[in-house]
């Protein structure tokens, strides 16, 4: 008996997204005669390949990305049991082991979403672990133009309070508008008080700045960046967290997105749930304009997908 | 080995009362101040100001700013601070010359611990309500801007695993660099800045098994030598060998014409409770003549009597 069409749409969706629908493959698969499992291998060419040998094989890579799927929900579970300084400590050392294009993303936002107490509470753990600094993992490993930002960003202890110099943010403010408006001349990130300003000063006094430079430019800061993305995450982590997180959540959000983007909702929700959650879904739902429940509710599965609604939930 | 004389039996409250009898009346007992203060560990000093501030609502501190003056002013009240306090302030100091005495900057990230380093940075939060890092940044430019914020910004594995290749390897880039005078290559300052003190010392010392000589030396090869070198080369110095460093420091602080106050009243009041013992004896071995005398030589009233009582002269 062939298994009903609803059924193997079921199962398909139960493998596919963030995470696995545990349920459905207890409650389908678990009940399937040998007859129906063969049809939904016969019907699932995306899953199971036609043998010469005259049978159904598993794609090889496909079998890779399910280990992931279900280990989802573990290491969901895992990171947020950890101490928050372990827990960006491992992100750090997981994002260097990944090269450049996921690396320089994590490591500006860990350094510069998190307070100077908890980016030192996360080097402390970075020494305990891996019998290094952090910052020389960051040098030894990145090269070029953005390991000075990025060294200098691990390092920072900025001054966390609401003193604001104004008149440095002004003066400041139109040094880096400046300096964006040679791009063409030397890039920003190669210009060192780009790199000063932003690496040093505390984050009311870019808040600030971030304002002035409106004023100066007519654009946001980080609007003009386009040409320099690292700039441009670093400006939107300090200055405007809540619409990056965001950006980064509908990103990994997205369908067939590679296995290191989707593990950015995990990071991004359990890294978040207990600070600004709140603000980040308001933010989500303007820019987007659906819920980031609802967007969880259709793209993830099972215990993973009930895990993160849970963690979102929390606190209204 | 500290070198100050310490009274166990002191009691926080007289200390108190005798510090406020000695600002009483007609100019101010110095003797007694000296007597006092030069005799207490950084937790009496501490207690002490909090004793006062119960009995006088007054802040000893500001007392002392006001009723002494000139460099035995400074010297008491560098004193009187908290350690990670003191060298918030040295290093404010440093970074508000016309041109930034890179050298304390250099001494404060290099020669304390991680963890002490964190907490100057912490008290400079604390009293500038800015970062170290972003004052350091904004008054210096250039090559020693790279170096100087990246030693103060370091937060070093304190502990001993070394990697012996690495350091093979990282005494070639250094030793490449020198030989090619390319000190502002940025591999230079990555290592020195980032690298634990163990990895660094065992980088230092395969160089010296590769090259006959100390890098120290080679670094200063050259006749005529940049700020970028010198402050390499202090940077160096304070990882390796801080006791030679300070011998060397308050030796110059010394000779010739003119006692510069400052570098001497820095090591003498940073170093009395920690190693100014080893100090000492270094600087005898190397002059011939003892710390105590020279100073005794080249300086005048309180600010003499303050230095040679922190010296552990008796009394």
């Amino acid at each position: 008996m062939a298994a009903l069409p609803n059924e193997l749409e079921a199962l398909t969706k139960a493998f596919s997204g963030h995470g696995i629908h545990e349920q459905a493959l207890v409650s389908i698969l678990g009940k399937w005669q040998p007859e129906e499992r063969k049809s939904f291998r016969k019907g699932s060419p995306h899953f199971f390949v036609e043998d010469e040998r005259n049978f159904e094989r598993w794609d090889e890579h496909h079998v890779r990305l399910l280990k992931h799927e279900f280990v989802r929900f573990k290491n969901a579970v895992v990171l947020w049991t950890m101490h928050p300084w372990e827990r960006d400590a491992r992100l750090a050392k997981e994002a260097l082991k990944k090269g450049p294009q996921y690396s320089y993303g994590i490591l500006i936002e860990i350094s510069c979403t998190r307070s100077a107490e908890e980016l030192l509470g996360a080097r402390r753990a970075y020494h305990s672990l891996f019998d290094h600094s952090l910052e020389e993992d960051v040098a030894h490993h990145i090269n070029g133009s953005e390991r000075k930002l990025l060294v200098a960003l691990v390092s920072a202890y900025r001054y966390e309070g609401s003193k604001v110099n104004n008149d440095a943010a002004k003066s400041e403010a139109k040094t880096l508008f400046n300096a964006i408006k040679d791009a063409n001349k030397r890039k920003p990130i190669d210009d060192e008080e780009v790199i000063r300003v932003l690496t040093t000063r505390s984050k009311p006094h870019l808040q600030a700045l971030y304002k002035h430079y409106k004023e100066i430019s007519g654009k946001n800061i980080d609007e003009d960046l386009n040409a320099d993305l690292r700039l441009k995450e670093t400006v939107q982590c300090i200055c405007t967290p809540q619409k990056y997180f965001s950006q980064v959540l509908n990103t990994s959000l997205k369908r067939d997105v590679d296995k290191n983007t989707k593990k950015a909702l995990t990071r991004v929700i359990v890294t978040r749930a207990d600070t600004d959650m709140k603000e980040i879904k308001e933010e989500y739902n303007k820019l987007y304009g659906v819920s980031l429940s609802q967007k969880i509710e259709d793209t993830a599965n099972g215990n993973y997908k009930d895990f993160l609604l849970t963690l979102i939930a929390r606190g209204g | 080995m500290a070198t100050i004389i310490v009274s166990q039996n002191a009691s926080v409250h007289e200390d108190a009362q005798a510090l406020r009898n000695a600002f009483q009346g007609w100019g101010t007992d110095e003797k007694a101040i000296i007597s006092i203060l030069g005799h207490r560990n950084e937790f009496q000093r501490k207690q002490i100001r909090q004793a006062y501030e119960e009995l006088y609502q007054e802040d000893l501190i500001k007392r002392l700013e006001s009723e002494l003056s000139g460099d035995f002013e400074k010297a008491v009240y560098r004193w009187i601070l908290d350690p990670a306090d003191r060298d918030a302030v040295l290093a404010n100091v440093a970074i508000k010359k016309a041109e930034t005495d890179y050298h304390v900057i250099i001494e404060i990230s290099c020669i304390l611990s991680p963890e002490d380093l964190l907490a100057v940075r912490r008290a400079y939060h604390c009293r500038y309500k800015r970062s170290l890092e972003e004052d350091v940044a904004a008054h210096t430019s250039g090559d020693l801007r790279k170096l100087l914020v990246a030693l103060v910004t370091a937060y070093r594995y304190a502990g001993h695993e070394i990697n012996e290749r690495l350091a093979k390897s990282e005494a070639d880039i250094l030793s490449d660099a020198i030989k090619d005078k390319a000190y502002n290559n940025e591999e230079v300052i990555r290592i020195l800045s980032s690298r634990s003190k163990a990895q660094l010392i065992a980088s230092f010392n395969r160089y010296r098994d590769e090259h006959g000589t100390s890098i120290t030396k080679n670094l200063l090869g050259d006749s005529d030598v940049g700020t970028l070198q010198k402050a390499l080369h202090a940077a160096i110095r304070c990882i390796s060998d801080p006791r030679k460093y300070f011998e060397k420091t308050v030796r110059n602080a010394i000779k010739g014409n003119g006692t510069d106050e400052d570098a001497l009243t820095r090591v003498i009041v940073t170093r009395a409770e920690r190693d100014l013992k080893d100090i000492k004896e270094l600087y005898y071995q190397r002059n011939s003549v003892s710390l105590d005398h020279a100073v005794a030589k080249e300086t005048a009233g309180d600010y003499k009597a303050f230095l040679l009582t922190l010296l552990g002269k008796e009394d």
